[in-house]
């Protein structure tokens, strides 16, 4: 066993884990907030990447202005998906809106054909190239940088929500929706307001994985090792999303690299059974929550 | 008993007509009643009556299809719950409604959640001379809210894991924090023993004395109804059957009939004698 080999390869797998951390986190508020299980959030990253391709390479519009605009529409987009597809079916049972965000994952992929065409494509080089040196062991520059941002917007968001009223709110809806109501918290509002944030976050996480891999209209089975991420962390903490993605990332990396790159679902999917079979509500899910 | 200071205006909360329907079911059916300020007014009926509807239907959860609903002069029947909660309308719950996986201190810290407007960068850097006043402003409302509820000693722990008396207390403080003007209390004793009941009823009085706060509950508990209501409205299949002082709603025949439809007449003329014995004592 070379050492050199697993620690680089830790590296990038824990790197990549950060990527998913920051998208089970876009999971997470949605299922917090609305207790709505979003299975459409890997085709909300890819709709994130095209919007961002759509300002980069179709409007040439430079960098600072493409990804805020980028992650601002997306940001409308998760409003508006929220208002006609989700707000109406507020009281039926949670299986019909699981249906629905199934739909919806179809319809965005639907979009993107036709309006991008289902060709791979490349976004603009916004990432460093020199090459990343931790020690003796070399990481590749777009996974360092994509980490980097990723745990930029989590310690962020994690701040907002702490501090903001908004988050105080998130979390008291999360905690018992009837209380806080009754304390003054607009509910309905809160839900928009978890749409929104969780598509825009989904936009960032989207835009860094378009810019390692490229975009494509099928880039939403990432979200399959995102929903692996949420189940094994529990679907409503937050800390789970953060430490399963970091674990998810590593176990993924390390069945790349030594069973070949086709065991590396196989590899997640098992460790979910495992998790599942120990700890029925994930690693830090609270117990109440009812199975699917 | 004391009875309720004079009111500068009319009734602080007043229905009128009120009509629920779920489906076929009609859970109110023009149910009117005024709460006079600084009363302590009760809703009481059998299992099944409505009261936890009407109670649900003045805070907002539920659209009545006809009637009206008055708050301090102002008609609030369209208006959502959110914001009947920050014109001055607390509540509880008969099924405790806390935010579970925080303490009692972040509970109580949300009750105040209707009066703040605060934006990301003024939460983040907490700016401003203002800013800090008010937050001295809203620290003391919560010092003197866990001094009166007697609750210091669990100001840190998670609700969750409290007994349920305790529980209750924390939902009540909550509801205080808010500064309502009307504090509705959905059951406020259900499920306790004789002490915490008293504890209870000593709460509530004291809130009225203190704090001025009016108070509406529905209350299974007929000695506490009687002795600590001015008023007490009652309901039978979603009307309202009786209203008045409580003694003379005690000895209305429709009140004793409707209890001795529900098969507990006995019981009921028991916790009457009870509750008419301990009343010189509790009023002192």
């Amino acid at each position: 066993m070379d050492w050199l080999t697993l620690f680089e390869i830790g590296l990038t797998g824990l790197a990549s884990g950060g990527l998913y951390a920051l998208a089970a986190l876009a999971f997470v508020m949605v299922y917090k907030a609305t207790r709505v299980v979003n299975l459409a959030i890997g085709e909300m990253l890819m709709a994130g990447a095209y919007l961002f391709f759509t300002f980069a390479a179709m409007f040439a519009l430079p960098l600072w202005l493409a990804i805020p605009a980028a992650v601002l529409a997306a940001g409308v987009l998760g409003g508006v998906i929220e208002r006609t597809m989700i707000r109406p079916l507020l009281g039926e049972p949670p299986i019909s809106v699981f249906m629905v965000t199934i739909g919806l994952g179809s319809v965005l992929v639907g979009l993107v054909e036709v309006i991008w065409s289902a060709d791979q494509r490349r976004l603009p080089d916004f990432l460093p190239s020199d090459p990343i040196m931790v020690g003796e062991a070399f990481l590749a520059p777009k996974v360092f940088w994509g980490a980097v941002i990723a745990a930029v917007f989590i310690a962020a968001v994690l701040l907002v929500f702490r501090f903001w009223r908004g988050g105080v709110a998130l979390r008291a809806t999360a905690g018992d929706q009837a209380a806080a109501y009754s304390v003054g918290i607009n509910v309905p509002r809160v839900f928009s307001l978890s749409w929104v944030v969780a598509a825009m976050i989904a936009a960032v996480s989207g835009i860094v994985v378009g810019s390692i891999g490229g975009i494509s209209s099928a880039m939403g089975v990432f979200g399959l090792s995102v929903l692996v991420v949420v189940i094994v962390g529990g679907l409503d903490s937050v800390l789970g999303a953060l430490v399963a993605g970091l674990l998810v990332g590593v176990i993924e990396a390390l069945a790349g690299f030594y069973l070949g790159g086709e065991y590396k679902l196989l590899a997640t999917f098992i460790v979910l059974v495992a998790v599942l079979m120990l700890r029925p509500y994930g690693l830090f899910g609270t117990h109440e929550i009812e199975r699917l | 008993m004391q009875t309720a200071p004079p009111g500068p205006t009319g009734p602080l909360l007043e229905v009128d007509g009120l009509t629920l329907s779920f489906g076929g079911v009609r859970a109110l059916g023009g149910v009117g009643f005024a709460v006079q300020p600084g009363s302590i007014t009760a809703v009481i009926g059998p299992n099944g009556a409505g009261k936890t509807s009407l109670f649900n239907t003045i805070s907002g959860f539920y659209k009545p299809s006809a009637g009206r609903i008055r708050f301090q002069g102002q008609d609030i029947t369209a208006l959502p719950a959110p914001q009947r909660a920050r014109l001055g309308l607390g509540r509880s719950f008969q099924n405790i409604a806390l935010f579970r996986g925080m303490t009692v201190l972040d509970n109580i810290k949300l009750g105040r959640h209707a009066h703040l407007k605060t934006n990301v960068l003024d939460a983040l850097f907490y700016l401003g001379r203002a800013r800090r006043e008010e937050a001295a402003l809203r620290a003391e409302i919560e010092e003197r809210i866990i001094d009166f509820l007697e609750i210091d000693h669990i100001r840190h722990a998670s609700v969750a894991a409290l007994p349920y008396g305790l529980q209750k207390r924390v939902e009540m403080a909550r509801a205080l924090a808010m500064q309502p003007q009307i504090l509705m209390l959905d059951e406020p004793v259900a499920g306790m023993n004789r002490e915490e009941t008293e504890d209870m009823a000593r709460f509530i009085l004291d809130v009225r004395a203190e704090w001025g706060v009016t108070v509406l509950m529905v209350e299974h508990d007929m000695s506490m109804v009687m002795d600590l209501s001015d008023h007490v409205v009652v309901l039978n299949f979603g009307e309202v059957i009786a209203q008045g002082a409580p003694a003379e709603v005690q000895r209305n025949p429709e009140v004793v009939r409707a209890y001795l439809g529900s098969g507990d007449v006995h019981d009921l003329r028991r916790r009457f004698h009870a509750g008419r014995a301990a009343q010189p004592s509790e009023a002192a």
